[in-house]
């Protein structure tokens, strides 16, 4: 068959028009992506940097349990400047479960006793796992109590005449060799491609339905068909509108979360304690987390197969509906079905293999991951590409043919 | 196309009788069977068969679901036949489906204009799919803004329109290629009285320029006011064919109602 790209092009020059004059083509079209991707990453980074400045900056209250034979480690306990001691009660599990209590520490009765009779104990740290800031005073008391335990060996060994290095033979340090992108693609890595995956389906979402089932609500479909043009240029001139509006809410999106990044981390760096609250909990380095800028364009690449996917698969299944809403109740539950892979790209552990790259949505956000981490892996990549690329034709072909079939134009 | 005089007393004997009226729609045997899930073979048009020339009007006649619409949707090739074929302009509507849209102009209620589009865009749009160049398509739009009296709303939406000013801009969109043929599907259906005579003027109209012209309709006295030939289709199929004064004489009736009655009422019986 051989088409008409005059009349393709006709098609498509008055459905943009068309979308453009659709405010809610033009909201999922510009201002979300403008809009919503500072605010997240901002937004978050910011109320990140804070709850976990704040968590830091609490002294926890702790309860000591079984202290009173122990007035030893008792005082060395309430002299800790990061630690406040408050008096053993009962129902401390149910004051840590409500966060009035952060931990609590249960000392065997006779501790002090123990330790200088060189009797083994059991010291017990009641934490609320999962819970921030139990965790950051359940690690203040796990520290407290190793260096009391290293103390108590050091001053054996001592008595003993004998080396410190013989409980210790080696010292153990850790040291980060990630580059800063790549602690930052990590953090951030997998919540950017989400996004702009989703970002891609809602863009290419509006005009979908509008361009099938809210014309055939209308009844300017029926006009349409009525004219010489045929019914696959006229699918591809539809097609290729969704594709625009898709593909300009990707780089929309990305364009402005890597201006977010740049200008978000200048701010960052000025705004003091904030900064160092993220750049303690990302990287040890006092900026935003950094991704690669080249490993980002490559993302939005890998994105267009993808929108050429949602476009052609939205058109489809919208044109199913006789209405716009119907085409909604369709639509709608398909975002979880996008949301799913997405998300499952965040899930630590989860790696590129060759039988995930051939899993659509899931394939590219896992290939985003690593690419704004600055990680290229070419053979996975043109595997995620060409698979991508291949299901994209194939949900063209399905959108051309449903296009002719009268079924489904005058389904009533 | 031949010209005016076909509507003359002796053009029509002449017409009728077949030897020089051109066949402007030529169905024959077209039958369109939809499958449905529930209800199984729906026949919404089986084995009909008639003519259209230039100039003249052919009225279908019809109760809701007689078919009307599946039979004019299959001679604008919206729809395919399942069997049988038509030839418009002496071109298939099976295998030249694109040149016969070319030369028909289709106007229904259910035939929207672009709300976002202003009539101007609307006219350029469809002259464009048309395969119209630039400068007929200025030539066109300005013609009939002229006819129409259009010009007041010719640059604002059409989605700021009033009834009226959108049933001339549908008319103007469905003229826009100066087609040969003009098949109004129920055109005046849910339309005030005002604007339905805008619609019935229209028609005449074009059959004063010789255009070929099919009017499917249920109300009686359109048929009565408009039609040269009038075909009363029923369950899908067309049960009698004639002009008033004939169907007047077969069925010994003056009202087209009751004409309409008894052929209907006659199926039923059988």
């Amino acid at each position: 068959m051989k088409l008409n790209f005059n009349q393709i092009a006709t098609v498509y020059l008055k459905e943009l028009r068309d979308a453009l004059r659709d405010r809610r083509t033009l909201i999922s079209m510009f201002v979300v992506p403008t809009v919503v991707i500072p605010m997240i990453i901002l937004g978050f980074g910011a109320i990140t940097a804070k709850v976990i400045h704040k968590a830091r900056s609490e002294t926890p209250t702790v309860m000591l349990l079984g202290a009173k034979q122990s007035p030893i480690v008792q005082a060395a306990l309430a002299a800790h400047p990061k630690i406040r001691l408050t008096p053993a009660h009962e129902d401390f599990r149910a004051q840590i479960s409500n966060k009035r209590l952060r931990a609590a520490v249960e000392l065997p009765d006779d501790f002090d006793a123990a330790l200088v009779e060189s009797r083994p104990s059991t010291v017990r740290i009641y934490t609320y796992e999962g819970e921030i800031k139990s965790g950051f005073a359940t690690n203040e008391l796990d520290r407290f109590f190793r260096d009391y335990r290293e103390k108590a060996v050091q001053a054996r060994l001592s008595e003993r005449g004998l080396p410190a290095a013989l409980v210790k033979p080696f010292d153990l340090l850790r040291q980060n060799v990630a580059p800063p992108e790549k602690v930052g693609g990590n953090l951030i890595g997998g919540i950017i491609p989400y996004i702009i995956i989703l970002l891609c389906f809602t863009g290419a979402m509006y005009p979908a339905m509008d361009l099938t089932a809210g014309e055939k609500e209308r009844g300017t479909l029926e006009t349409l068909l009525c004219s010489p043009v045929g019914r696959t240029e006229i699918v591809l001139g539809k097609f290729l509108v969704v594709l625009t509006s898709a593909l300009s809410t990707v780089v929309l999106a990305g364009a402005s979360a890597l201006l977010t990044f740049s200008v978000g981390g200048m701010l960052f760096n000025q705004s003091g304690a904030a900064a160092k609250a993220v750049a303690t909990a990302a990287a040890s380095r006092p900026t935003l987390p950094q991704i690669d800028p080249l490993g980002f364009l490559a993302s939005l690449a890998m994105v267009a197969p993808i929108a050429v996917l949602f476009s052609a698969g939205l058109l489809t299944l919208s044109l199913f509906a006789k209405s716009y809403k119907e085409a909604q109740s369709y639509v709608s539950p398909l975002i979880v079905v996008i949301i799913l892979p997405a998300l499952s790209a965040m899930l630590p552990g989860i790696e590129l293999n060759t039988k995930l790259a051939l899993v659509p949505i899931l394939n590219v956000s896992l290939a985003c991951k690593e690419l704004v981490s600055g990680v290229f892996s070419w053979g996975y990549l043109s595997l995620i590409f060409g698979s991508t690329c291949a299901y994209a034709g194939f949900a063209i072909m399905l959108a051309v043919r449903m296009f002719n079939r009268e079924s489904v134009l005058f389904r009533s | 196309m031949t010209g005016n005089g076909a509507r003359t007393a002796s053009g029509f004997a002449l017409i009728r009788s077949g030897s020089h009226g051109f066949r402007m729609i030529d169905a024959r045997g077209l039958t369109k069977t939809f499958r449905d899930k529930k209800r199984g073979e729906i026949h919404a048009v089986e084995d009909v068969s008639f003519t259209c020339q230039p100039g003249q009007i052919y009225g279908l006649l019809g109760a809701n679901g007689a078919g009307k619409t599946t039979t004019l949707r299959l001679l604008a090739t919206l729809l395919q036949p399942t069997r049988g074929t038509a030839l418009v302009a002496n071109l298939s509507v099976i295998d030249q489906a694109a040149e016969v849209r070319a030369r028909v102009g289709f106007l229904a209620t259910s035939t929207a204009l672009y709300g976002r589009l202003t009539a101007r865009e609307t006219l350029t749009y469809f002259g464009r799919l048309n395969g119209l160049a630039h400068a007929e398509i200025s030539r066109r739009t300005q013609k009939l803004a002229d006819d129409l009296d259009m010009h007041a709303f010719l640059d604002r939406r059409v989605d700021t329109f009033s009834t009226g000013m959108k049933q001339k801009t549908s008319i103007a969109r469905t003229l826009i290629h100066d087609p040969a043929v003009i098949i109004f599907d129920e055109p005046t259906l849910g339309l005030d009285v005002m604007a339905s005579r805008t619609i019935l003027r229209f028609v005449r109209d074009c059959r004063a320029r010789g255009k070929t012209v099919i009017y499917s309709t249920h109300i009686m006295s359109e048929v009565e006011k408009l039609c040269d030939t009038i075909g009363v289709i029923h369950d899908g199929r067309l049960m009698a064919e004639g002009t008033l004064a004939e169907l007047q004489v077969r069925f010994g009736e003056q009202e087209m109602e009751e004409i309409f009655v008894k052929i209907v009422g006659e199926k039923e019986a059988a």
